[in-house]
């Protein structure tokens, strides 16, 4: 799962899941959002929690919790929503907490230690270490439930 | 690049004279000795000449140029209007447009012409021989003959002006041999003389002079009462002009000679002139816009979307200052409000009603497709239009043409019997073909009604046991509207033969999902023997609509008021129960209950009363009943998609921002009523 640019420097939105981190190419990332209100959607899936009032664009969000089968939490102070847009479509990642954007050279991107894909389920890329802390590379698409439109 | 602003411009006036072409020649084909009709479509043809000769588009320039000499010839009385004249000039017209087309999506609008020219040639050359149409393919030189041929035409305009007391003179014009921009020279030359009289001619043509082609003089037949002297002395002051030689005319033996100036007597120098302005200026359509009765502007569609989203966020922010304004009990800003509700209501009217378009854009290709296609069926077809005038929303006109054209085609093709068939049948030999449009409520309806076969219900229901789409035993129990709903069922079709038209089977339930995606609904009614209908219903608007905001737990939902019939409150005790569906008698009918906490799954935290909330829905015939927690009240909401990422959420066909921020969805009452 070459990402094809090792490279380059990537600029990564860094964010945490159920006390892991986690890091997205910031290219696919418009912006960052605190918690708001939230519309739940019948007849869809579970991890779609609703949809969003984004400055007057209806939004739909999806709880990266519940799709990474992770338990729910109450949203707090920190909670965080990443408003990504992949191909067409917009979307946003309810995520515990939201922080930095770091500069990783696309060569650190190591392959999934964990041979189980377990509650990852193919949504991780590969792994970068960087000061003691270790990230896992989101894949965007599959996260979303989306082909390859690239 | 200063081109493509013209161009945008020439493309969509070009195509305004094709509609106009289009449109007279159908009038023409019904009365071909109206030359008014010819002298229109002649016009229009000669601005489309100037036009395609200013951008460059030459073979568009030749061949319109062709269809002016065809036009000038029979409105001079010299060609007799004959269908195959009338084909050909239709299919120039195809050409035209397809030339259009190709330049519109870039490329260069070149096709091959020379089979076209050809027919015009021959036609041309039908004509009686003194009418031989010469070229003018070399410059002439002015010197070589005193004077110039005219044609029976244009001794007749001289010879009255004399009459009348006017001169005629042919004025040669010899320009500098250093001159450089020659055609500069000829335009001011031109321009006086028009001032001065009417120019009925000029050697070589002007196209030819405009085009420099030509060596350093020229010939004009000029009109005027003013002196020779002062002419002279005024074309002297033009610079680069070396000599100026006037000599008026004497007719003698006519010979009659082609003449490509448009010598239409005093109506000449319009034309001319107008020529050249529009290629000095670029783009010239105010003088050739026929009887605009009304003043119109043009406004690029993207402008007109701009505006529109900028209204409907003050759509929002008003019902936030309403509700805002409500809390906090402040009589001047209630009042203020209110007037700001007022002037907005009416700033939405004349909004939504820009974005409105007569439906008569869509209907009026028609009359020719129809014209073609009855041709070719061997079938004689009247299209009758009817409500052409009716608007309807932008994005619905752009959408709603493919599906009709569709349903016209099935008409012509499987509705409208051959004349010979008609004939036994006792029914006229011309089949009648309505196409209605009209207003009612808060939608537009268009019928597509035909005089032809009707639907044969046997044969229908038979296909689609046939192809497995229904039991034979659910078809013995079919009622008449669910056979003809069948029809929109992919792959159907009761065509025996497949046709290039139609047949094919992928037809009718496109059409129903394209006019059920812009929040319309199709229905047919049909009598063996008598005929078919086909009734379209579309929203009038799309974004704005009117809604009943409900409760159902915790939530908030928003039903279209164009769906609701009533509400009401009713009690426990007034349901019953049929085959385990929960029902109530609403004014002698019997309505089927949905309770919507159960449809949207919504987390259940009220106790549920006796007294129910009921808002009752309607979809053509068909009720149902929806069981709310409480209503919230009326209110105007601003239409949203739920983007592109959520797709077929069950009945829910949108969503909307309230007041206070909130999103509420709206509810599909179509999908719930099936």
């Amino acid at each position: 799962m070459a990402t094809g640019l090792e490279e380059k420097e990537l600029k990564m939105v860094v964010f945490a899941v159920n006390g892991k981190e986690y890091a997205l190419d910031i290219r696919y990332v418009l912006s960052i959002e605190r918690m708001m209100n939230i519309t739940r959607v019948p007849g869809v899936a579970p991890y779609i929690k609703g949809v969003i009032n984004l400055r007057g664009m209806i939004t739909p969000v999806i709880d990266l919790r519940t799709r990474f089968s992770a338990g729910e939490k109450e949203w707090d102070e920190d909670t965080r929503i990443i408003i990504v847009t992949f191909g067409d479509k917009m979307v946003g990642l309810i995520v515990d907490a939201a922080s930095d954007v770091l500069s990783i050279p696309g060569a650190d991107i190591e392959p999934h230690p964990d041979l189980t894909e377990g509650e990852t389920d193919g949504f991780i890329e590969g792994v970068i270490k960087q000061d003691n802390r270790l990230f896992n590379v989101l894949k965007i698409d599959k996260v979303l439930n989306l082909t390859e439109e690239r | 690049m200063e081109m493509n602003q013209y161009l945008e411009v020439f493309i969509d006036e070009g195509r305004e004279h094709l509609q106009a072409c289009n449109e007279n020649l159908l009038k023409l084909e019904k009365n071909p000795s109206d030359t008014s009709i010819v002298n229109d479509i002649f016009r229009s043809a000669h601005t489309l000449k100037g036009m395609s000769a200013t951008m460059g588009f030459e073979n568009m320039a030749n061949l319109t140029h062709q269809m002016e000499n065809v036009l000038d010839l029979i409105r001079n009385g010299k060609q007799q209007v004959t269908p195959e004249l009338l084909d050909t000039i239709f299919m120039a017209m195809d050409v035209l447009e397809r030339m259009l087309d190709s330049i519109e999506a870039g490329g260069d609008g070149n096709e091959d012409v020379s089979e076209l020219l050809e027919k015009f040639k021959a036609l041309e050359a039908g004509a009686p021989p003194n009418e031989g149409k010469t070229e003018a393919k070399e410059a002439l030189e002015p010197g070589r003959s005193a004077k110039m041929d005219y044609d029976e035409f244009e001794r007749t305009v001289i010879e009255q002006s004399k009459d009348q007391g006017f001169q005629c003179y042919e004025i040669s014009v010899h320009l500098r041999k250093d001159c450089l921009l020659k055609a500069a020279r000829v335009y001011m030359v031109f321009n006086l003389l028009e001032k001065s009289g009417d120019i009925i001619k000029s050697s070589p043509p002007v196209e030819q002079l405009e085009e420099e082609n030509f060596e350093d003089s020229f010939m004009i037949t000029l009109i005027t009462n003013e002196a020779a002297g002062d002419i002279e002395q005024k074309i002297l002051k033009v610079s680069e002009i070396e000599k100026v030689e006037i000599v008026p005319v004497r007719l003698e033996k006519p010979k009659a000679e082609r003449t490509e100036t448009g010598a239409a007597g005093s109506g000449s120098g319009e034309d001319t002139a107008l020529k050249r302005e529009e290629k000095d200026e670029g783009k010239e359509s105010a003088a050739k816009k026929s009887g605009a009765g009304h003043k119109t502007i043009r406004v690029s569609i993207e402008r007109l979307d701009i505006l529109m989203n900028l209204f409907e966020e003050l759509v929002i922010d008003r019902g936030r200052l309403e509700q805002i304004a409500k809390e906090l009990q402040h009589n001047e800003l209630k009042e203020t409000v209110e007037k700001m509700s007022r002037i907005s209501n009416d700033l939405q009217t004349i909004i939504l009603s820009m974005r409105m378009i007569p439906i008569e854009t869509v209907f009026n290709r028609f009359p020719k497709m129809v014209r073609q296609v009855s041709r070719e069926l061997n079938k004689k077809i009247n299209l009758q239009i009817i409500g052409a005038e009716t608007e309807l929303d932008r994005t619905v006109i752009d959408e709603i043409g493919d599906p009709l054209v569709h349903l016209l085609r099935n008409s012509m093709d499987h509705g409208i019997e051959t004349p010979e068939v008609r004939r036994q049948k006792g029914k006229p030999e011309e089949g009648t073909i309505v196409l209605k449009a009209y207003h009612s409520g808060n939608h537009v309806f268009i019928e597509i009604s035909d005089d032809g076969a009707g639907i044969d219900k046997k044969k229908v229901v038979k296909k689609a046991v046939e192809k497995g789409i229904i039991s034979e035993s659910a078809a013995a129990r079919l009622e008449e509207k669910a056979i003809f709903d069948l029809l929109f069922t992919p792959g159907f079709s009761t065509a025996d033969r497949i046709t290039d038209l139609s047949g094919r089977g992928v037809g009718l339930d496109v059409v129903k999902n394209t006019i059920e995606s812009l929040g319309g609904s199709i229905s047919v009614h049909s009598e063996e023997g008598v005929g078919t209908r086909f009734s379209i219903q579309l929203p009038l608007t799309l974004t704005i609509i009117s809604v009943l905001l409900v409760e159902v737990g915790k939530e908030k939902y928003a039903i279209p008021l164009s769906s609701i019939l009533e509400t009401s409150i009713i009690h426990k005790k007034e349901i019953f129960f049929a085959h385990n569906q929960p029902v109530i008698d609403f004014r002698g009918k019997v309505v089927p209950l949905l309770y919507l906490k159960d449809v949207f799954q919504v987390p259940d935290e009220r106790e549920t009363s006796d007294y129910l909330s009921v808002v009752v829905i309607r979809k053509g015939e068909k009720l149902a009943a929806l069981v709310v927690d409480a209503f919230i009240g009326q209110q105007e909401i601003v239409l949203k998609s739920l983007g592109n990422y959520l797709t077929n959420v069950f009945a829910i066909s949108g969503a909307t921002i309230l007041g206070d921020g909130q999103v509420a969805l709206i509810v599909d009452c179509n999908t719930l009523i099936h």
